[in-house]
């Protein structure tokens, strides 16, 4: 059978990082996957050096409009690492209420999508209503729906308003019933069990082999967790289950990121109301010589940041490692084998490169263009559609 | 094995390709190794301890080129950090990622923009960098310098 090259990507507004995926096909399978990135690479580690410390953090939240939390705490992280400084109790809660919240709205963003790709549009709208309410709280919170602004080496920018913490707790607490709902409708459906269990297995050996990283790790029976491995910010203070699934497919990528919105909204419910008092702020003068390393639990996995300081007012050397980096190379471990419209689905469930898909082009190897993004998402709807059909 | 008992058993390991134990905090330590041991030391730290690859991290501070490796212990919550030197003109290592497919990608981002040769590195292509970009420029290293002369740098401020 002769074989095609299709390539996905690489641009597409909505996608974080451009990036192509050139998947060979036979027929309908998937033999083999190669992945080209840079296309959009804007040389944030050698324009960070050119930053104070202070001025770094608001570089770094640029990074990435899901991810402007993730940056900021593993960069401020990294920076208090570089010499001991004590954090106060305050700021720490606040950092997690934020950083949770960025979780919140991130899964729920992911949701709709996967209801999108497979032709469950109902799930994409009321994910991405349940959603806005999020945005709301955090608008409360920090005065932004995205791009806090709240990170600061050593505390916080912005203390949260006594009065606005009930506002805000009653805005999280109205999405939780329909969130209930929403998780009973997409866990009990059994044209989506048909659909998403055993596509796109990804084993527990790959995964320690890949460093897979958050949900795409836990989903794979890989308790890693770096709120649970290497506590920080307020996790130690209250109960909360890191949650982990075995079987490595589709299906259970969902069921983490479904079930840890609800760890998370219990995480910020107790922050809110246990609140304590202080200052948010330790003031850092200088930044010593010497070296730090920053790393939090972002929505996708972990993010990693290496600060080296030369006694300046400049990091000398600035690294940063977002999660996708780790879990975009395991779709050679993933997306093998499968057909083509599952290809999407699995591609996305890996959370980085969802948008990708409406950039997708079928060619052949002569350059004829046979599907675009549009059919492929159409496909992938199709084939939803003939199971419901065959289910009743 | 308990923090003490991981660290002493590094040290009797592969004492003699420690160069400097750096046992900085509860949650970090920076062993410095010769560069040759690279890929024993990460693979013992990988397959026997267990341990999660981060990712790698280079620098360039003349006249040396350096290179840390960092991975981490979960159950102890240990980051251990290993840092190797390599000559500036002759940046040449092992590469470890023939070995870690997690590797993979740091060692090729590293072996574009800081001028690194990774010997035996599966796939040597460019990561970041398009095949075009001119040779022996390595945006990362001290001495970088704008070399395309038609580029407009001015973004409207």
């Amino acid at each position: 059978m002769g074989r095609t090259i299709i390539p996905i990507g690489p641009y597409h507004p909505l996608q974080e990082e451009p990036e192509l995926f050139s998947l060979t096909v036979e027929g309908e399978k998937v033999v083999d996957i190669d992945v080209q990135i840079g296309y959009n690479h804007r040389g944030i580690e050698k324009l960070s050096e050119t930053k104070t410390f202070e001025n770094s953090t608001f570089l770094v939240e640029r990074i990435c409009g899901i991810c402007s939390t993730s940056h900021p705490y593993a960069y401020t992280r990294a920076v208090e690492d570089v010499f001991p400084m004590q954090v106060s109790m305050r700021a720490k809660y606040i950092r997690t209420i934020i950083a949770e919240g960025e979780r919140i709205h991130s899964h729920l963003l992911w949701l709709g999508l996967a209801g999108h790709f497979l032709g469950y549009n109902t799930v994409y709208m009321w994910a991405w209503k349940l959603r806005e309410e999020i945005l709301d709280a955090m608008e409360i919170l920090s005065g932004n729906r995205q791009n806090y602004a709240m990170f600061k080496p050593g505390g916080v920018r912005r203390d949260i308003k006594k009065a606005d913490i009930p506002i805000c707790l009653k805005k999280i607490d109205s999405v939780v019933p329909t969130l209930d709902m929403l998780k009973n409708a997409v866990l009990d459906d059994p044209v989506l069990h048909a659909r998403l269990k055993g596509v796109g297995v990804f084993s527990k050996e790959a995964a320690l082999e890949f460093s897979a990283l958050g949900p795409t790790s836990r989903a794979s029976g890989v308790a890693r967790d770096v709120r649970k491995d290497s506590p920080y910010g307020a996790y130690e203070e209250m109960r909360w289950d890191m949650i982990v699934t075995e079987n490595g497919d589709v299906f259970d990528k969902a069921v983490v990121r479904i079930l840890e919105t609800f760890e998370s909204i219990k995480i910020i419910k107790y922050c809110l109301n246990n609140l304590p008092e202080g200052e948010i702020d330790a003031r850092i003068k200088d930044i010593p010589l010497g070296e730090g390393i920053g790393h939090i639990e972002a929505p996708r996995g972990e993010t990693f940041h290496y600060v080296k300081s030369d006694g300046t007012n400049r990091p000398q050397r600035h690294k940063v490692r977002a999660p996708t980096f780790m879990n975009l190379p395991t779709f050679k471990a993933t997306v093998i084998g499968e057909t083509i419209s599952d290809a999407t689905i699995i591609l996305a469930a890996i959370d980085p490169c969802y948008c990708c898909t409406e950039r997708v082009a079928v060619k052949n190897t002569a350059g004829k263009l046979l599907y675009n993004g549009q059919d492929l998402v159409r496909m992938s709807q199709e084939k939803t559609a003939r199971m419901k059909r065959v289910g009743k | 094995m308990t923090r003490e008992e991981v660290l002493q058993d590094l040290q009797t390991r592969f004492g003699d390709d420690i160069i400097e134990f750096f046992d900085k905090s509860p949650h970090r330590v920076y062993i410095e190794i010769k560069p040759d041991a690279i890929v024993q030391f990460g693979v013992y730290l990988f397959r026997t301890l267990k341990a999660r690859f981060n990712i790698a991290s280079g620098t360039d501070i003349p006249p040396k080129i350096e290179i840390l490796y960092h991975f981490i212990i979960e159950d102890i919550n240990l980051l251990i950090s290993l840092r190797i030197k390599l000559d500036r003109d002759n940046a040449v290592s092992k590469s470890l990622g023939a070995e870690i497919e997690a590797v993979n990608w740091i060692e090729r981002e590293m072996a574009e923009l800081l001028g690194i040769t990774f010997t035996g590195h599966p796939d040597p292509r460019h990561l970041l960098l398009h095949e075009e970009w001119p040779k022996e420029v390595y945006p990362l290293r001290q001495d970088y310098e704008e070399w395309d002369e038609t580029a407009d740098r001015t973004r409207g401020v």
